[in-house]
């Protein structure tokens, strides 16, 4: 066994245990702590596997933007709600039912599968700058779709809360007109 | 086992976990972060396929979902912020009247 292959072991090993520790975890505070800890494991995988770039995106992204957001929502929801205090719904053992099933299926099929076949690759493809230039040069109209993409959501979530803040307005006038009329 | 099929299992482990982190818990954030494990669990098998095979447009289609997703939070959490503001909960059995 190799040095690089106990490390992808020890990192697994922690993404795995943040995974499982979001089950058991009673305060949403404490499973975005365990899912940071999944994340940061699964940013050391990809930098062992030599994929630099996707390691620092899942670092900048997902722990630096995503959980930040989540962890600032949070803090603003109340904890004596009954959704803070009950960790699971009814449907506990259907789910435990799919767990099994679906964990079954994995096992069988990592038993039945057939090794992969190694490709050569050259050692820079994933560098940081291979991947800039790809970036810019091929895949540069897909990347303006996605922004165009995500004006188009963020549009529609304005949209989304206006509508509804005009709901409010006209049900508390047509309640003032009421009032008036009583 | 070797390294690819050890990182598979991985993946197939974060997402089953994701699947059902989804429909055991009670509390709309916390499965908001089981579907967020889900899709690292999609994210880890593509980057394993993406080195395996040397492809470089892979990577550019992990920074691609990393991007979406985080656009997929930004607009979900306003949502749920909106929804406690309505329901005052973050159950998802108060909310069953959106059934229609």
């Amino acid at each position: 066994m190799t040095i690089e292959t106990v490390f992808l072991l020890v990192f697994a090993l922690g993404a795995l245990t943040g995974a499982v520790a979001m089950f058991f975890l009673r305060h949403p505070m404490r499973v975005a702590l365990a899912l940071i800890g999944t994340m940061v494991s699964l940013a050391a995988i990809y930098a062992q596997l030599g994929m630099h770039v996707i390691a620092v995106f899942q670092i900048l992204i997902y722990v630096g933007a995503v959980m930040v957001f989540m962890i600032y929502a949070i803090m603003l929801l109340d904890v004596r709600d009954r959704s803070f205090t009950e960790r699971f719904s009814p449907l506990l053992l259907a789910g435990i039912a799919g767990l099994l099933l679906l964990l079954g299926v994995l096992v069988d099929g990592l038993l039945r599968g057939q090794p992969f076949p190694a490709v050569d690759v050259p050692p820079d493809v994933f560098g940081v700058g291979a991947f800039a230039i790809a970036f810019m040069d091929q895949f540069w109209v897909y990347f303006a779709l996605t922004a165009v993409l995500l004006l188009v959501a963020e549009i529609a979530a304005s949209a989304v809360i206006d509508i509804r803040r005009r709901g409010q307005d006209v049900a508390a006038g047509q309640a003032e007109r009421e009032n008036g009329h009583g | 086992m070797d390294d690819t099929t050890l990182l598979l299992a991985l993946s197939g482990l974060l997402f089953v976990l994701g699947l059902v982190g989804v429909i055991v818990r009670r509390n709309l954030l916390v499965m908001l972060m089981f579907l967020e494990l889900m899709l690292n669990g999609v994210i880890l098998s593509l980057v394993v396929f993406t080195q395996l095979l040397g492809a470089e447009a892979g990577a550019v289609l992990v920074f691609l979902v990393f991007v979406v997703a985080a656009a997929e939070i930004a607009i979900a959490v306003p949502i749920l912020l909106l929804l406690v503001r309505t329901g005052h909960t973050l159950d998802p059995g108060a909310y069953a009247g959106l059934k229609g």
